[in-house]
């Protein structure tokens, strides 16, 4: 049975003569991460805002937690928590004020132990606008999970984050999910998508083109996969071999390179074959594609879908 | 209540952290009360007899129609009103806060140079209080609130400066704060009900100081009040989280109603 938290159905949001987001649909389940990814104008934050209930809608339907957004934004105050991709803060708030101010506004204590926990304790009394990138996007991240939402919307969360900052801010997202709170992520960073969405929906020109886990969208395309082998007498290297799905052999130092459709029938194959010329196989590595190759390969004009 | 209190306090520390609204809110009214203060009174005779009441006006025009708008602006453009709403943050309390803290530095400037004024320029003290103070807070909520109403339907920070100025300057000029409305031309006379500054001088003049007065101070009273009432009106009907939204429920020129009372004044007085 669905357990969706969010669902969008037919969202489509107009403006002028422009449809920014044509009839997409998507669903996030409780305690899940779901990324929404596109590139710069795909729609990501236009549909982000609508669940916000801060942008009207021009059709389809919206649902989180039961409320629609675009009629009722107001029943949502409490129910999500929302990191905007602008600053959305005054730039004379310290950062304790800050604090106190929404969570005031949540009706809850003030969450000092976030402020720590974010590396923000000695900024307490710093104004936003002489913060860092990253000291404003922890900050935003703090208030975004201070009233203890079950569903979270980050824009861009990690965009200019050094890696230190990142890591950390993943790690609070993953704490999240484990604590069963779902989080609604729109990014551009594919590595971050690929190692934190548990689903991805691929947003271009407005319209959903791939929707999935990262694992299923990788293993659609048709990106090559690789496998690299090493051998104790590079019997690989020394006499080449014909294998099933391979379109391309190269040699690296030690390694034999192939890139393979079908990376089942070729490892069988390729370790058929070192077997039957009685090498010994020292390392085998299988590399699928990449979420960003696959985003590529979808968002590039020409590129195969 | 404790978000109210979180707001206010936020808001009235803003008005002395930011460079802007602590020129606004203080150094401007208060250096400009000193140089009347030092000059006029010497050069004018009976400057005195106005000193208190011009220069209150003048704090109260200083700290809201050149301090309020701007920020405001600033903070939606920025999406900070954004940020609010997503939070929970009512509109009305994005509106009213900043009003009530600029009356509160307002009430301070006043009482520095209500209290300063005579024995330091020699100023007139008003014969009555209670009429004085009213009288003050009436001004102080009415500049704000047209401050605020400004603020709502300007796009950018060059439209509040525009609008702020098409008031300020005349009431400086003609409001009755530099020269009696009784020593202006005939014919620029009745121009002079137009602007709120010159109901507040001659409703101070009138009610605090007991001294005659141009305009029928019960008038200028009544003015004051239903203005103030139409420009928090307006303001909150035409209040837009978001510029980027067309989420507005009126054209902007429907901010002109609170020009009623005015024009209807000009008739009355």
């Amino acid at each position: 049975m669905s357990d969706a938290i969010v669902t969008v159905n037919n969202f489509r949001k107009v403006y002028g003569e422009v449809v920014a987001v044509n009839d997409i649909s998507f669903e996030v389940q409780r305690g899940e991460i779901f990324g929404l990814l596109g590139p710069n104008g795909a729609g990501k934050t236009s549909t982000l805002e609508a669940l916000e209930g801060i942008r009207s809608s021009d059709g389809g339907e919206m649902m989180v937690m039961g409320i629609d957004p675009t009629r009722e934004p107001g029943k949502l105050k409490n129910k999500i928590g929302i990191q905007l991709q602008t600053s959305g803060l005054p730039g004379n708030m310290k950062v304790g004020e800050a604090m106190d101010f929404f969570c005031a506004y949540h009706q809850v204590s003030p969450r000092k132990d976030l402020i720590k926990r974010l590396g923000l304790a000695e900024k307490v009394n710093t104004q936003y606008e002489q913060l860092s990138t990253g000291q404003q996007r922890r900050l935003a991240l703090s208030l975004a999970v201070a009233h203890n939402p079950p569903l979270v919307i980050l824009d861009e969360p990690t965009a200019g984050l050094d890696v230190n900052s990142r890591t950390e801010l993943h790690g609070m997202m993953e704490e999240l999910r484990s604590q069963g709170v779902s989080i609604l992520l729109a990014t551009h960073d594919m590595a971050e998508a690929e190692k934190l969405a548990d689903r991805v929906a691929i947003l271009l020109h407005g319209s959903v083109v791939a929707k999935g886990s990262p694992r299923e969208l990788t293993a659609t395309g048709s990106s090559l996969t690789k496998i690299s082998t090493r051998t104790e007498n590079s019997i690989l290297v020394k006499k080449p071999g014909r294998f099933p799905a391979v379109t391309q052999q190269l040699f690296k130092e030690e390694y034999s390179v192939f890139y393979s459709k079908d990376p089942a029938a070729s490892v069988s194959a390729i370790l058929n074959y070192i077997e039957k010329h009685k090498d010994r196989l020292i390392d085998l590595r299988v590399e699928r594609p990449s979420l960003e190759e696959r985003f590529l390969e979808i968002t590039t004009p020409g590129g195969k879908k | 209540m404790i978000a109210f209190y979180n707001h206010f306090a936020f808001e009235f520390k803003t008005g002395l952290r930011n460079s802007n609204n602590l020129m606004m809110n203080y150094l401007f009214p208060l250096g400009f009360y000193a140089m009347m203060g030092l000059v006029m009174t010497r050069i004018f005779p009976g400057f005195d007899q106005v000193l208190i009441p011009a220069m209150v006006v003048f704090a109260t025009m200083a700290s809201s129609l050149l301090g309020l708008p701007g920020p405001q602006v600033e903070l939606r453009e920025a999406g900070v009103f954004r940020s609010y709403k997503i939070n929970g943050v009512p509109a009305i309390s994005i509106l009213i806060i900043p009003v009530l803290t600029t009356i509160f530095h307002t009430l301070i400037v006043s009482s520095i140079i209500a209290l300063s004024a005579r024995p330091l320029f020699g100023g007139v003290a008003p014969l009555h209080i209670v009429p004085f103070i009213l009288i003050t807070l009436l001004a102080a909520f009415n500049f704000s609130a047209i401050s605020a109403l400004i603020g709502v339907i300007s796009t950018n920070s060059r439209a509040t400066v525009l609008w702020s100025q098409l008031i300020f300057l005349p009431s400086m000029l003609i409001g009755g704060m530099m020269v009696p409305i009784s020593m202006l031309p005939e014919g620029i006379q009745p121009l002079t009900a137009l602007l709120p500054s010159s109901h507040a001088m001659q409703a101070f003049l009138g009610l605090a100081y007991g001294q005659p007065t141009s305009f029928n101070t019960t008038v200028s009273i009544a003015v004051l009040a239903i203005s103030l009432l139409l420009a928090f009106g307006l303001a909150i009907h035409l209040f837009n989280w978001d510029t980027k939204n067309k989420t507005r429920r009126g054209h902007p020129l429907m901010a002109l109603l609170v020009l009623i009372p005015y024009i209807v004044s000009t008739f009355l007085v």
